[in-house]
């Protein structure tokens, strides 16, 4: 298939970018996008010009690093799925396809598709851990008894993948799927209640010191997150914020 | 914003809840305004009660008044400050397709509620301030008689059908408001569970059937006059 792209393309992060075309051609529908990404570099330095750069690694939807915005939605048109695993069979021939790195003041361009997502690691920082001795003589985990209920929940919240896309989808730029996630998976875990009040309270003060935006539940985060992250995970985080304040 | 109004958790609860103290006076306000349908002399003694009964002047009022002035400013202040969190634009941003137009223009539903909020105040409370508290007439009477004023009153305000055309807008905005932000207000303070389906559900019932039985009063009395 033939495609039209126009992509955004920014030497710097301080410098200005803006949207370039590019064409495309013979591009298989069984490709994923990434490797049609490829080819496109591929073809740019056979002319010497410089490749558009992006985010990727383990290309298997695992990693969180590729972090494309497709036709106007984080990891494009499909549900589940991180760019990745986005195939060109969801195109059409003849198609133009807006590509664009995320947008959040939180999330500044370091080149081209490529963002700054240390604000994610920061918040995680300011809490997004248990503090264990880890130094040889850790418990069995099976030594404490959970129910099957919670560890599900608390496994569904860690397949939180930390890509961005929650943020990228968000009208307001709004990091609370991300945040609530990483709540979430301890605060449902006997482990995580030792330091619950702790981790809650400082992560969203680093989610508000990095600059999202406030949450309004619209939904869109949890519709577009490649692992399905619940909205659930948002009010429990809404729940241990005010335990948390109030208690 | 400082204090207890820094986080941002903390301003998403105390907008949802002032939005439910407003969504509690919108059922108390529709009961009254509906005795307009069934009974002139109901509707006007209601009204009195309300106008006149200290409790509901010196300590509900203000409280209501405080609880709008808040919805509103906070909202706005939210609007401005989640605008700027995003300082570069998406060129293509497909909103659609992952949310609903109501959840993503609370903005443009309130400021069109916040219109009629204004146009509301001007027409019916200032110029009851005004015979009550300026000119001290508690009676509730019509000028010259000695009969309750408030039906009469209603029924003025809906003769004129762009009046009444601007009122319907107002409220369907007010339903589309509400269609999201009955259902947001129980997320943000942290109840999401097993009874969600069911507050969805309330929440579209809500939306609809109060909208609904403000607009019917307004046709009713432009029609019936």
């Amino acid at each position: 298939m033939n495609l039209t792209l126009k992509i955004w393309r920014q030497k710097g992060p301080q410098e200005k970018g803006q949207m370039v075309e590019y064409k495309v051609t013979d591009i298989s529908e069984h490709m994923s996008f990434l490797e049609m990404m490829d080819v496109l570099n591929e073809s740019l330095v056979a002319k010497d010009e410089v490749p558009i750069a992006f985010d990727h690694d383990c290309r298997e939807g695992i990693c969180g690093m590729c972090s494309l915005h497709i036709n106007g939605e984080p990891h494009g048109p499909d549900r589940g799925i991180t760019t990745c695993q986005l195939h060109m069979r969801t195109f059409k021939d003849g198609d133009t396809i807006y590509i664009e790195p995320w947008r959040a003041k939180a999330f500044p361009v370091i080149k081209d598709l490529i963002v700054d997502r240390m604000a994610f690691e920061r918040i995680q920082q300011a809490g997004g851990y248990i503090s264990v001795n880890t130094s040889g003589n850790t418990q069995d985990a099976n030594s404490i008894p959970i129910s099957k209920y919670n560890a599900d929940l608390s496994m569904d919240a860690a397949s939180c993948i930390g890509c961005g896309a929650c943020v990228a989808s968000c009208k307001n730029s709004s990091a609370m799927l991300f945040v609530a996630a990483k709540v979430s998976q301890f605060a449902l875990l006997p482990q995580g209640k030792v330091e619950a009040k702790e981790r809650v309270l400082n992560m969203v003060a680093q989610m508000d010191i990095e600059g999202f935006g406030n949450c309004t539940n619209t939904g869109a985060c949890e519709v577009e997150c490649p692992k399905g992250i619940s909205l659930e995970n948002i009010a429990r985080m809404n729940r241990e914020y005010l335990k948390a304040s109030i208690i | 914003m400082s204090g207890i109004l820094s986080s941002s958790i903390a301003r998403k609860v105390a907008m949802a809840l002032s939005a439910l103290f407003l969504i509690i006076f919108l059922i108390i306000h529709l009961a009254v305004n509906v005795t307009s349908l069934f009974s002139e002399d109901a509707f006007n003694q209601a009204s009195h009660f309300m106008g006149t009964n200290p409790l509901i002047q010196f300590a509900m009022q203000p409280v209501l008044i405080f609880g709008v002035v808040f919805h509103f400013v906070m909202g706005f202040v939210l609007e401005l400050k989640n605008r700027a969190s995003r300082n570069v634009k998406y060129v293509k941003y497909n909103g659609a397709a992952s949310a609903t137009w109501m959840s993503r223009n609370m903005a443009i539903s309130g400021g069109v509620i916040l219109i009629f909020i204004v146009i509301h105040f001007l027409d019916f409370w200032i110029p009851e301030l005004n015979t009550k508290y300026v000119l001290g007439d508690m009676s509730g009477y019509l000028e010259g008689t000695e009969k309750l004023r408030y039906f009469e009153e209603l029924q003025h305000k809906f003769v004129s059908p762009l009046r009444v055309g601007a009122y319907i807008v107002a409220f369907i905005l007010l339903g589309l408001h509400l269609a999201h932000g009955f259902q947001s207000a129980f997320q943000s303070m942290g109840f999401n569970n097993k009874y969600t389906k069911c507050v969805k559900n309330l929440g579209t019932i809500y939306s609809i059937v109060i909208p609904l039985g403000f607009i019917i009063i307004a046709l009713f009395h432009h029609f019936n006059h």
